[in-house]
Order: structure tokens, then C-alpha cells, then sequence
């Protein structure tokens, strides 16, 4: 244990337990689910947790080691959904493997969610605090309007865009329409699989780990930290504000993307202002900045509701308050060092248990 | 023409109504309320309760609804928002999230989520000059709204209690040592907020009459940009912010796209922000290192 302890820092040990966590999550799901002791609403979970799981890591870094609150993240979640379902249902017959066929809408997605990414940085990043929150907020809902009102179709010429209807379009008569404005995409073939879902959470995770501790990682910090003193220091504060912005949209571009293709039908709506708030939940809750934190947050609170079944029309209820006394208690001193001696008396109890018996 | 513009003008006014409600709160305890669109929902829903149930008459209804909301709006600052004066602003911000889901689920399981009608509440007859017809809701709309306006900016100027709320907002620890109850004017702020609320609740259901528990949700994000929009902070700012809101987005409806209005609405705003980063009203803070 020394020799790993001298071996590696402490960063890269912590490194390691987040992918040993994710491993280990994989590996119980998979073992839970092949023999047969995981119910059909936790199996239809599992890929929206990895999109989760992505979303609420990309967005800490933005909130967390950026230090800007994004309100709109959802936003690019939906880009990243739509163009991978359009990139994904017009290669059916170009590409019929699936699995490359969802690589190539995962990296479709993630490259549009990064073009928007990079269209609404570039004149946003200089506003701060609220001001930056509400004009994200702002583009996650012009994003979905506009979806909202997008066709799209496909046949042999290519494809075919439109923002008024479906006879606008223009095809031919053996096209098919993808999307249609505010009926989102209908018929989707499901092509995510879990196992994709880990290996994207395995790699975004990697990126950030190594990104943090970077030259950009480090400039981004100070920058979070006082960004005067940054600026003075000569870091460019635009170029590596965008640049952490830019890859969180295309990594909730590509959760977009493996969420969309794991349904059959996908509408706009979906993306709203609700989910981007859930998103923000999840890193909050798991401690900002705090990458682990932002798994085991994002898994949980996709599973809560789930298991709150047996409260039934209250659930909602009783996720509300849980939440708003989750806040309560973190942020209260006492409470949270009576937390700690309860645990540590609890704890201490058990072990003399264990001794006298 | 004229009447899509007094439509705005009215529309405009229900969102200076509630973006006040998020101003004052901000400019005091520099917390984005994102519960406050939920408190519209209460207040529509105490004078759609007392009115179909009870077969109140409207002014006694509307009174009981911003009873009810400034209760409400007191209590919620007393047990969520209080106990995290000093913690950082994105746990008050996930806890008013909190506050919002609450209300709305709480009014899920009350109400049920069918739409309600909701009576008509005034009864003059619509206005009619020449061949515009103007609704007598919205007249009635914009009066509410000047009163408010005038009786708000009398408050914060004349009343010892607006004065302390002007102290507070702008120096919470010298306001403190000048001997004011910093708590108990941040509790006045929402009280007049929520109250505020509960009329704009009332006015908006009048004007679009279906409620619903999410009836509030997107009004109180359009009167939060609004907000932004003339400067977070500043009331004139709110009202002003409010109103232009209204119109840009009645006269995108009318001419541009009924389904993209709410993308032109923001994407003005975005505009107006990158121009002025601090709001039409807003004050320029400088920043000191």
C-alpha cells in the first residue's frame, strides 16, 4: 500500500477508485440483470442513468471547475438527441452495423452540441454570475423551441429541412420525415446499449480527470478562483472559459445522443428547463466541483423515484422534501456534526459489539 | 395594431407584477426565488377555490388569495430559505428548486392535474373605440399595474419599512449596525413579493383561463428574464422589463411565428444582455481586487 502510495498521488488513486466505481456499477447491474433479479422499469434505467451520469459530469465542469452556472444545459442535451437520431436514422442503410452506427450519431451529436456550444459562448461567456445563468437558460429554451418547430426529413437526394411543416419539406415520395416539429423523432431504432453507455462514462470521466489537472485545467481554475488575478497573471480567461464550456456541450451532446437512441420516440419537450434544473441537482447535491459526488448523486437520483413507488401520488412530494432538507442539513454546521458523531458513535458501538462477543 | 399593442402592454404588466416579486427578493437576499412562479400558481388556484367553491365574490376572493400567498411566501422564507442565509447561492438556488417542486406536487395531489376553468372574474363589458375591441381584462390588468407600480415606489421611498428594505438590499451588515431587523424586513420583501404574486396570478388566469399545477412555471420564467431584462435589482427596472417583455412577445405572435414567440422573446433578451451586461436599468458594479 506505501509503495502505491509513493508510486502515484493522491489524485490519480482517486482517479482510479471513480473508474473502479463505475466498473463495479457495471459489472452488479449486468450480473443483477442477466440473472434475471432486476426488475423491467430499473433495466429500462440504466441507459438513462449513463446519459445522467454524463450530463451531471460535464455539467461540473462547467459549474464546478469553471465556476459558471449554466442553466441551460439540457439545452445542448436535446441538440446532441436530435442530430444523433437524424445522423443515426440516415445511415440505416448506409451503415447497418449498429454499434458503429450509434459511435457514429455519439460523435455527430456531441459535434453539433459543440458547435452550439461554441455559437453561444462566444457572446455569452463575458456576462458572469446571473447574468450568465439566465442567458443560458435563455438559449436551452430557444433551442427547444426551435426544435420544436423542425422538420426534417430524408430520401435519396439527402436531406431535406424545414420549419414551417411537413408538405414543406419537399421529398420525394419514398422519403421519410425524422423529425416532426413538436412530435419530436418517431420511430427510433434503439441502438444504445449499457455497455456503450459505461465505456462513454469511462472516457468522459478520463477526460475530465486529466483535463483538471492540465495546463488549461489549471488556468480554468484560477480563473474560477479570482479571475482578476488570473487575467493579470496573462491567462487568456475567454479562451479557456470556452474551451471548458465548449467540450461540456459536446459531452452532453453525445449523452443526448446514447439517451434519444435508447427510445422509440423522442419529443423536444423532453429538454426543457426542468431537466437542466435536474442536471444542476444532481451536481449540487453531489458536491460542486466533486466528481464522484456527481455520480453517485446522478445515479441515485434517477433510481429515488423508482423506489419511492410505494408512497405513489406522493413521491414527487417526498423528493421535493428530501431535497430541500438534504440543502438544509449539509449547509447547518451543527447538523452536520451531530451527523458525524452519530455515525462515529454508531460505528464505535459496533465494533465493541463485535469485541465482547 | 393598437390592439396588439394594449394586449402587450397588459400581457406585459402581469409579467412586471411578478417580475417585482423577483427583483425585491433579489435586490434584498441576492437569491434567484425560483419559486416564485409557483406562488402565482397558489394564488390563482386560492381564487379559483373561493370563487367556485365557496361562491365568493371577486374582490373578497382576490383578497384571501394574496392572504394565503403572503402567508405562504413568509413561511417558505422562514423554513427553507432562512436557515441558508450564509450558505453559498447555488444552495439556496437548488433549495428554491426544492421550494418550487413542493408546491407544484403539493398542488398535483390537491387539484389533480386537469385544467380548470377559471371564472371570470371581471365583469364590465369589453371596451370598444371605433372597430378595436379592447378586453376588459386587460384594462383592468394595466390599472392594477399602475397602482402597484405608484403604491410600491411610495413604499420604498416614503415608509420607514421601504427605506430599511433600500438599507438592506444595499448594505446588509450597515443596515444591521444602523439598528434594522435585517430578518424581519428580508420577511416583509416576500410577504410583499408572494402578495404580489397571488394578484398576478389572479390577473393572468383572467387572461388565459385554463389553470393547471405548471400554470406558473413558464410565466415565471419569462417575468424572471423580464427581470434581468431591465436590470435584476432595480424596480423600475422590473416594470419597465416587464412591460417590453409583454409587447415584444405579442407582436412576435402576430407577425413572426406563434410557435417560435418564445425564442424571439429570449433571443431579444440575449441581445440586450450582450449589449448591456448589467440590464436596461441596471447598476454598473465595479469591481474591486
Amino acid at each position: 500500500m506505501d509503495n502505491i502510495k509513493r508510486k502515484y498521488s493522491k489524485k490519480t488513486i482517486s482517479s482510479f477508485i471513480n473508474y473502479g466505481i463505475v466498473i463495479a456499477f457495471f459489472l452488479v447491474l449486468q450480473i443483477l440483470s442477466v440473472t434475471g433479479h432486476l426488475g423491467s422499469s430499473m433495466k429500462g434505467q440504466l441507459i438513462p442513468i449513463c446519459s445522467y451520469i454524463i450530463m451531471a459530469l460535464s455539467l461540473n465542469l462547467v459549474v464546478g471547475i469553471s465556476g459558471e452556472l449554466s442553466l441551460g444545459h439540457a439545452g445542448f442535451m436535446s441538440v446532441g438527441a436530435f442530430s444523433g437520431v437524424v445522423a443515426a436514422s440516415s445511415l440505416a442503410d448506409a451503415v447497418p452495423n449498429g454499434i458503429i452506427r450509434l459511435l457514429i450519431a455519439l460523435m455527430v451529436g456531441a459535434l453539433f452540441a459543440g458547435l452550439a456550444g461554441m455559437v453561444i459562448g462566444i457572446p455569452v461567456l463575458r456576462l458572469q454570475g446571473d447574468y450568465l445563468a439566465i442567458v443560458t437558460l435563455a438559449f436551452g429554451e430557444i433551442i427547444k423551441n426551435v426544435l420544436n418547430c423542425l422538420y426534417v426529413g430524408a430520401d435519396s437526394k439527402g436531406l431535406h429541412f424545414s420549419l414551417k411543416d411537413q408538405q414543406s419539406l419537399h421529398m420525394e415520395s419514398s422519403g421519410k420525415v425524422i423529425l416532426s416539429g413538436p412530435m419530436g423523432a418517431l420511430g427510433i431504432t434503439k441502438l444504445s446499449t449499457f455497455f456503450i453507455g459505461i465505456v462513454l462514462i469511462i472516457l468522459v470521466l478520463f477526460y475530465i480527470q486529466n483535463f483538471v489537472n492540465s495546463r488549461p485545467g489549471r488556468a480554468i481554475a484560477a480563473i474560477r478562483d479570482n479571475r482578476i488575478a488570473a487575467e493579470a497573471c496573462g491567462i487568456p480567461v475567454t479562451k479557456y472559459k470556452l474551451m471548458a464550456f465548449v467540450t461540456s456541450a459536446a459531452m452532453a451532446g453525445a449523452a443526448g445522443a446514447l439517451y434519444a437512441l435508447n427510445y422509440s420516440t423522442v419529443v423536444p419537450k423532453k429538454f426543457d428547463f426542468n431537466t437542466s434544473i435536474l442536471v444542476l441537482v444532481f451536481v449540487v447535491l453531489g458536491g460542486i466541483g466533486n466528481l464522484r459526488g456527481s455520480i453517485i448523486a446522478a445515479t441515485v437520483l434517477t433510481i429515488l423515484p423508482e423506489l419511492l413507488r410505494e408512497f405513489q401520488d406522493y413521491r414527487m412530494l417526498v423528493y421535493a422534501v428530501v431535497l430541500i432538507l438534504v440543502m438544509l442539513i449539509t449547509n447547518n454546521e451543527k447538523a452536520m456534526e451531530y451527523l458525524r458523531k452519530t455515525i462515529k458513535k454508531l460505528l464505535k458501538s459496533k465494533s465493541e459489539g463485535r469485541h465482547t462477543t | 395594431m393598437l390592439s396588439y399593442f394594449i394586449n402587450g402592454i397588459s400581457l406585459g404588466s402581469v409579467y412586471a407584477i411578478i417580475a417585482l416579486g423577483y427583483t425585491m427578493v433579489y435586490g434584498i437576499a441576492k437569491m434567484l426565488n425560483f419559486a416564485h412562479g409557483d406562488v402565482i400558481m397558489i394564488g390563482g388556484y386560492m381564487a379559483f377555490c373561493s370563487t367556485a367553491y365557496l361562491g365568493w365574490p371577486a374582490i373578497p376572493s382576490v383578497l384571501f388569495a394574496i392572504l394565503v400567498c403572503t402567508v405562504l411566501g413568509v413561511i417558505i422564507e422562514k423554513l427553507a430559505y432562512k436557515p441558508l442565509r450564509d450558505a453559498s447561492s447555488l444552495a439556496v438556488l437548488i433549495t428554491a428548486i426544492g421550494v418550487s417542486y413542493f408546491l407544484q406536487n403539493a398542488a398535483l395531489l390537491i387539484w389533480s392535474s386537469n385544467p380548470k376553468a377559471f371564472p371570470n372574474m371581471v365583469k364590465f363589458p369589453n371596451l370598444v373605440i371605433g372597430d378595436i375591441q379592447i378586453s376588459s381584462v386587460a384594462i383592468v390588468t394595466i390599472i392594477a399595474c399602475i397602482i402597484i407600480m405608484i403604491v410600491l415606489t411610495l413604499f420604498t421611498t416614503k415608509t420607514k419599512m421601504g427605506k430599511a428594505m433600500r438599507a438592506v438590499s444595499e448594505d446588509k451588515g450597515a443596515a444591521q449596525l444602523m439598528g434594522i431587523n435585517v430578518n424581519a424586513t428580508i420577511s416583509m420583501t416576500f410577504a410583499i413579493g408572494s402578495g404580489l404574486a397571488a394578484i398576478a396570478g389572479v390577473l393572468l388566469c383572467s387572461a388565459y383561463p385554463t389553470l393547471m399545477p405548471t400554470t406558473g412555471a413558464m410565466p415565471g420564467i419569462k417575468a424572471f428574464t423580464a427581470a434581468v431584462f431591465g436590470g435584476i435589482g432595480s424596480i423600475p427596472g422590473a416594470m419597465l422589463g416587464g412591460i417590453l417583455l409583454g409587447i415584444i412577445e405579442i407582436f412576435a405572435k402576430a407577425y413572426i411565428s406563434t410557435q417560435l414567440s418564445d425564442a424571439i422573446v429570449f433571443a431579444v433578451l440575449i441581445i440586450v444582455l450582450i449589449v448591456k451586461p448589467t440590464g436596461l436599468l441596471g447598476k454598473k458594479i465595479s469591481e474591486k481586487v
